[in-house]
């Protein structure tokens, strides 16, 4: 009780930036602004519920969904591999994994249009073995390749740290009581794994569901998700209302999905956030 | 007759340069309880994973009831292990920890509960089946590990210091009931253990294993009375080695005295060590015995003092009921059945 006040530093910082700014989101999604005065409305809300936006937000979940389960069916080989390799070479790969990281997220996927694009450098190889241009860039597959290019090692980090931290006598135990490869997998290794994949899949699924950068650079404005829409009332039609109701909207689906992660996980013996 | 159900022929394992295991030939019968006992880093572990599977010998056969199983995979061997950190799963509550083995083979739910039922009550765990393998003590989780093993019916139970981790009067108590159920079930027991009064008390068998060799193999009255060499009589028991030479057969010199003694067929003059167990040695008065000293220090251990004593060219370490003071001046007497003549082997000491 005596040393309350060391915790003042952070609840100025919390109350600052985290708990005002989204006191200031709420309020501007539930009141609008006219001739005389400020007005509490739902109509931000309701205007949402319009199916031009509520395709927006299907799209979203849908592409969030695909790059995670991408990631999933990627990262997880690859976490295996890292974790169970011989221990020089293990170091080399996870830095090896971990250095694209280091450089600049919009870099990283700039340098993808120019693989991508119509004169890019996949094109111009495929024109040399005489093959026709394919439409690569402003497609959704180029934003999913975007998603997963950008959140796999977000998949397998966590993935890979668990997997290396399962004690290999247990592996050896499933062994010794009649488990083959296959079966050591499903019944030891895969279990045990479930909270890496968790959080995996939360790390992957939260950043691609609110994105904006990749599906404005890959996608070419023809894939409007949800991150470009609250993007454009805040910084094109300066509508900060109903930007901030769709933040609130997508705020409850973060929410709720993070909801569903971590009821399944405490099942699974864990905790989260409900 | 008795069988041999495991038999090792010229196994030796090399990691890497280093020599684990060099040339073991040792062969288990049915239904013994034979201990593997020595020293960390002597063997005995590799040893055991070797029988288990989870290691190939460099060279030499594994021959089980028979037939060679160098290459079998660990899942498709009739022995079951009992892990030194029991390696129960943390996703699993006991039941689905002991059904484990049961659920693979692919019997059907109803004989699966009735064995782990029996099993379980084997080990004094009757209504535990939904614990969770966390919320148990050291000793429940022991048990477990046992029952695990034990529920598939092993021809060969392995079990990797399984007590190491409980504490003094648990690891008694499961002594007894380890022994118990080898005996009831009629399974083969290979154990492997750094404890000497463990592997004195259970086994049928014991092997003494140091850096990589079989030091002595027998029954555990005969390694004790009957040590091979200085590095067994020291690592079973406390032991006094000392330094001596065999004058003639039945006499030894040692300590500046002549002995009587009851080993023979040595070379005259030849170079010997001496074995004499502290309990062996009796403290008399001063005049009684040619072999004088001081005693140094006393410890009360409980059922006996340990008195170290001087002599003017050896320290004796003796074990007696009866006390003697620091200071007192004595007569020590050894007796020529508690006077071990071993032969001086290079690589010991």
């Amino acid at each position: 009780m005596k040393k309350n006040w060391l915790s003042y530093p952070y609840l100025v910082w919390v109350l600052l930036f985290i708990f005002l700014p989204l006191l200031l989101v709420l309020f501007y999604s539930v009141t609008t602004r006219t001739e005389d005065g400020i007005r509490f409305t739902f109509e931000h809300f309701q205007r949402f519920m319009e199916p031009i936006y509520l395709r927006v937000l299907l799209r979203s979940v849908k592409l969030a969904l695909i790059s995670t389960v991408i990631c999933l069916l990627l990262g997880y080989p690859m976490a295996m591999i890292l974790a169970g390799n011989g221990f020089k070479r293990k170091q080399i790969m996870v830095f090896l994994f971990v250095v694209p990281m280091w450089m600049n997220f919009l870099l990283r996927t700039y340098a993808w249009m120019t693989l991508l694009e119509r004169k890019g450098l996949l094109n111009t190889f495929l024109s040399w073995l005489g093959l026709a241009p394919l439409n690569l860039l402003y497609t959704e597959e180029a934003v999913v390749l975007g998603m997963v290019y950008n959140f796999l090692p977000f998949m397998v980090l966590p993935i890979y740290s668990v997997l290396s931290k399962i004690d290999k006598s247990l592996i050896e135990a499933a062994e010794d009581l009649g488990a083959d490869g296959v079966t050591v997998f499903r019944k030891v290794i895969f279990p045990l794994s479930l909270p890496g994949v968790l959080s995996g899949i939360t790390m992957v699924f939260m950043p691609a569901v609110t994105t904006f950068v990749i599906s404005r650079l890959l996608g070419g404005g023809q894939f409007t998700l949800i991150g470009n829409l609250i993007e454009q009332q805040f910084l094109l039609v300066g509508d900060w209302n109903f930007g901030s109701a769709i933040s609130m909207v997508m705020m409850l689906v973060i929410l709720l999905s993070i909801g569903v992660m971590s009821k399944y996980e405490k099942e699974n013996e864990g905790s989260g956030l409900f | 007759m008795q069988q041999n159900i495991i038999h090792l022929v010229d196994i030796s394992k090399d990691y890497n340069g280093t020599e684990a295991l060099k040339n073991i030939n040792l062969y288990i019968r049915k239904n013994e309880f034979v201990t593997l006992l020595g020293p960390s880093g002597c063997g005995k572990t590799t040893t055991l994973r070797i029988i288990g599977g989870f290691e190939e010998p460099t060279s030499g056969d594994l021959l089980f009831n028979g037939v060679k199983i160098n290459d079998l995979p660990p899942y498709k061997r009739r022995v079951n292990t009992v892990f030194q950190k029991y390696a129960l799963f943390p996703h699993l509550n006991v039941f689905e920890n002991v059904a484990f083995g049961l659920k693979i083979k692919k019997i059907d739910k109803k004989s699966i509960a009735k064995k782990v039922r029996t099993i379980l009550s084997m080990v004094n765990l009757a209504g535990y089946e939904q614990r969770e393998i966390g919320s148990l003590s050291g000793g429940q989780q022991q048990r477990v590990a046992i029952a695990r093993a034990l529920v598939n019916e092993p021809e060969v139970l392995l079990l990797d210091e399984p007590l190491g981790a409980l504490d003094l009067k648990l690891r008694q108590e499961m002594q007894i009931e380890l022994k118990n159920m080898q005996q009831r079930l009629g399974i083969t027991f290979v154990y492997v253990t750094h404890d000497q009064e463990e592997a004195l008390s259970m086994s049928d068998t014991v092997v003494v294993m140091k850096e990589g060799t079989i030091q002595q193999i027998g029954t555990p009255i005969d390694i004790y009375n009957e040590p091979k060499n200085a590095f067994v009589a020291d690592f079973i028991g406390e032991s006094n080695i000392i330094d001596g030479v065999m004058l003639r057969d039945y006499l030894v010199e040692f300590a500046g005295l002549q002995f009587n003694c009851v080993d023979h067929g040595f070379a005259e003059k030849e170079p010997v060590d001496v074995v004499v167990r502290p309990e062996d040695i009796q403290v008399v008065a001063e005049e009684e015995s040619a072999l004088k000293g001081e005693v140094k220090t006393v410890t009360f251990k409980g059922v006996h003092y340990e008195m170290l004593v001087d002599s003017t060219t050896f320290r004796w370490k003796i074990h007696s009921t009866v006390m003697a003071p620091v200071g007192a001046k004595v007569g020590l007497k050894i007796l020529p059945d508690a006077i071990h003549i071993m032969k001086k082997v290079a690589t010991t000491k």
